[in-house]
């Protein structure tokens, strides 16, 4: 990695820091996250490691065990430099109900997420859904066209996942970069148009009819999305 | 591993907080931890010549005895570049976890700084966006 800015400023501090930005990759076990990562950066497993929940608790072997437990998860972790003073990191979020706590830091302050479905497992692809619209965190839907996928138009797809008018939703091919990166640049087009939206709103103070699907309260946990969700994976 | 005094559950999780000599925080972490995506930079070494980099505001880094050889692989990879946690994870091959304990012994002790990242809703301008569309592009 090259950062070769002057690192020379008074007091140490150089004028400007390199600016770094993430983009989440989320959606079911094995519907291509990896695949979509691995073809536009260089992929690399991170380990983190985090007490399970009581969301998590359903979905982990411990036997009754009242006792906080820890575990370890790799995420997919890739890095895009965009150039010497910006770079793009991307996470492929665990798909399974249980890594949900994972989510929570994850998503602060990420520029969008991706919300990978395969047609044949589009249920798989709900909790993250769900996930995002709750946090209003900007998020595109890609299909990943399996090839012996029955092939759904996008509007049944939307229909499906009963998404929101802007929300925008797009075929891809996880293996392509090309294909991969347009996925990542919609991303990006549909946060622009949030943030837009975002200050026009703070100007107005309301009134706008997409108010319902944001979240009640910034920073407050989601435990209740969580309990959900796992209540209803039971 | 039933014979063992701990069990599966354990998981290779205690091993790498053997370095940390068992914390999971460090003294110097007030408020919320390192972002995955903060960058890490080295502070400025005394001297103003990169080769007399291994002085740093308390010294002699490799003379440090209150540092553990991850402490200073942190500090040499950062010395070459801003790095961010995850990447530094990555590359120590660490969980997180264990890196932000590290990390926050190195702020303590002033060998790197830690960056808040910008949240998106504050970007200063659309241009840094256009750039990240057109950087993506052009991949």
């Amino acid at each position: 990695m090259v950062f070769g800015r002057s690192r020379r400023g008074p007091a140490g501090r150089p004028p400007a820091e390199p600016l770094t930005l993430k983009i989440l990759v989320a959606g079911g076990f094995g519907v291509g996250k990896t695949t979509l990562v691995g073809a536009v950066s260089e992929i690399r497993p991170l380990h983190t490691e985090e007490e399970l929940t009581e969301a998590g608790r359903p979905f982990d072997d411990t036997g009754g065990v009242e006792t906080k437990s820890t575990t370890t998860v790799a995420m997919d972790f890739g890095r895009i430099t965009i150039h010497e003073q910006l770079a793009l990191y991307l996470f492929g979020t665990p798909g399974q109900h249980r890594f949900w706590f994972l989510w929570d830091e994850l998503a602060r302050g990420a520029l969008g997420a991706v919300v990978l479905v395969d047609t044949r497992r589009l249920r798989d692809s709900f909790a993250a859904v769900d996930y995002f619209e709750r946090r209003g965190i900007p998020f595109v839907v890609a299909v990943n066209r399996f090839e012996d996928a029955e092939r759904h138009d996008l509007e049944t797809v939307r229909e499906a996942l009963d998404l929101d008018p802007g929300v925008p939703v797009l075929d891809c091919d996880a293996r392509s970069r090309t294909s991969a990166s347009e996925v990542l640049v919609s991303v990006v087009e549909h946060a622009q148009r949030t943030v837009v939206r975002g200050a026009e709103a703070a100007t107005a103070a309301g009134g706008r009819p997409a108010g319902e699907d944001r979240p009640a309260e910034e920073g407050q946990p989601a435990a209740g999305a969580r309990a959900q969700h796992s209540a209803s994976a039971r | 591993m039933t014979d063992h005094w701990f069990d599966d559950a354990a998981g290779p999780v205690v091993r790498p907080y053997a370095m940390t000599r068992g914390r999971t925080t460090s003294g110097s972490r007030k408020d919320a931890p390192f972002d995955l995506i903060a960058l890490v930079i080295a502070e400025e070494p005394g001297g103003a010549e990169p080769a007399a980099a291994d002085s740093g505001p308390h010294g002699d880094l490799y003379a440090d005895t209150s540092l553990a050889p991850e402490h200073i692989d942190i500090v040499e990879r950062c010395r070459r570049g801003p790095q961010s946690v995850a990447e530094l994870a990555v590359a120590l091959d660490l969980p997180v976890g264990v890196v932000r304990v590290l990390l926050g012994d190195l702020v303590e002790d002033e060998w790197v700084r830690v960056t808040r990242p910008v949240p998106p809703a504050e970007l200063p301008d659309e241009n840094i966006l256009r750039e990240v569309i057109d950087g993506l592009r052009a991949l």
